[in-house]
């Protein structure tokens, strides 16, 4: 492991040597996978100290979150538990206080896993994640970053530098919903955040991500669009659990079977309707 | 010779319970095992070795952290805070008293990374409800007591205007 003093002398070691250096933040995830021999990578470049990738900034169009931004700050930022609700009940229910101290936001989405708990917060909030390397930076929308089963657009040359999230919530009812084992520690067997926008008793736009039911995080936009503009009914809330039952495709493994992934999905889904 | 020279031993100064120490350590090792072998500072406990415990806790920089899951490297530089460095000279920490005093311990595991918890929950919020409490322990097992004893301990902590006592032994 080496700890490169500044931002760009990361993304040289990586660039200099594509593939062989994996970036190291918190170690939430990695130093458990280091322990059980189960990492390829034998170099690590230590980012954790690294001042470029942390920090809150606040504009009026946004909100910019550091790379490196913890569970920890995500829940002490008054703008994101006054407008992104969500991101931070997910901060909360990510592991315990010590994982919250040192787990990041960078590291939760590069680690791609379909069981992450900010993930479908941040997909709901039409996030944007900057990446950065020595060839300059781009932005990807965050709705796009995953292809597949711990799978990103990604390049190994290349770090998440800042996450944005647009402030355009005003009006809308959030929802978050983690089910795992217990209340605290757990893996999610199915996480549902969602947002709606309501024009008295009808629809006005919807937000759908759920997290454990796919190869990757997912937003349900076929049943996001059967619910735009419709009366929020409950023929409409029942109609609804058949379109979400289309466009997910949970599995059995370790934490649950495909079976109850589904219909907790659906009902958390019902919950959030019902409460609107 | 690259690889070979990645894993030799490096040094790495840090602070422990206020003192000055220089490890000679693989970038990689655990915290944890550090703590352990080199400073022989074997109150911190390894229960799971995958965060999901809290057994290993130690404060690190003023939070708490998972020992087991912090490199060795990545202490460099670092204050750091294990259960040896809780009481005072003489006296128990407020919050080891209070343990004693509700029973909040039986086979000891726990207890250190347990008590760090309470220390760091209660550091931040001296006053902290039920559910703040249960939020604070939450990311630390016990097998033994059933929680109940431990939980009473930190009310009882609290009402024994801790306040104070946390913040002189503060960073």
């Amino acid at each position: 492991m080496k700890t490169p003093r500044e931002l760009a002398e990361a993304l040289a070691l990586l660039a200099n040597e594509p593939g062989v250096w994996r970036p190291f933040a918190g170690g939430t995830d990695l130093m458990v996978l280091f322990e059980a021999g189960l990492l390829a990578h034998k170099k690590f470049v230590n980012i954790w100290g690294l001042k470029e990738l942390k920090g809150i900034e606040v504009t009026e169009e946004q909100v910019t979150l550091g790379g490196l931004t913890t569970y920890t700050e995500v829940q002490r930022s008054s703008v994101l538990q006054e407008e992104f609700p969500l991101l931070c009940q997910a901060a909360r229910e990510t592991g315990g206080i010590a994982i919250q101290n040192r787990g990041t936001l960078a590291g939760n989405i590069a680690n791609a896993s379909p069981a992450g708990d900010s993930p479908p917060a941040l997909l709901v909030y039409d996030a944007e994640v900057e990446l950065v390397s020595t060839a300059g930076s781009r932005r990807v929308a965050y709705a796009d970053f995953h292809t597949g089963y711990k799978q990103t657009v990604m390049r190994a040359d290349e770090l998440i530098s800042r996450i944005r999230l647009p402030r355009r919530m005003e009006g809308w009812r959030q929802y978050y919903r983690k089910v795992g084992t217990r209340r605290a520690q757990a893996i999610s067997k199915v996480c549902l955040a969602g947002a709606i926008l309501m024009e008295g008793s009808r629809v006005a736009d919807v937000r759908l991500a759920l997290g454990s039911v796919a190869p990757t995080v997912v937003r349900c936009r076929g049943t996001e669009e059967f619910l735009k503009g419709r009366e929020l009914e409950r023929e409409t809330v029942e109609a609804a659990r058949g379109e979400l039952i289309k466009e997910i495709v949970p599995i059995d493994d370790i934490r649950s079977t495909a079976d109850y992934r589904l219909r907790v999905a659906c009902n958390v889904l019902a919950e959030f309707l019902m409460s609107a | 010779m690259a690889e070979i020279l990645e894993n030799r031993k490096v040094s790495v100064t840090c602070r422990v319970n206020g003192e000055e120490q220089t490890l000679l350590a693989y970038p990689m090792a655990r915290l944890l095992d550090v703590l352990r072998e080199e400073l022989r500072l074997t109150g911190t406990k390894e229960g799971c070795g995958e965060g999901e415990c809290g057994a290993c806790s130690v404060l690190m920089d003023g939070v708490l952290v998972n020992s087991c899951l912090v490199p060795a490297l990545q202490a460099e530089g670092a204050e750091i805070r294990t259960i040896e460095g809780v009481a005072g000279e003489e006296t128990l920490h407020a919050v080891q008293e209070a343990f004693i005093a509700c029973g909040g311990a039986q086979c000891g595991i726990c207890t250190p990374g347990m008590v760090l918890a309470a220390i760091n929950l209660l550091g931040e919020n001296p006053q902290p409800d039920e559910a703040r409490i249960r939020n604070g322990l939450a990311g630390n097992l016990c097998r033994c007591t059933g929680y109940m004893k431990i939980f009473d301990a930190v009310v009882r902590a609290c009402q024994g205007g801790l306040a104070t006592e946390t913040q002189s032994h503060g960073e």
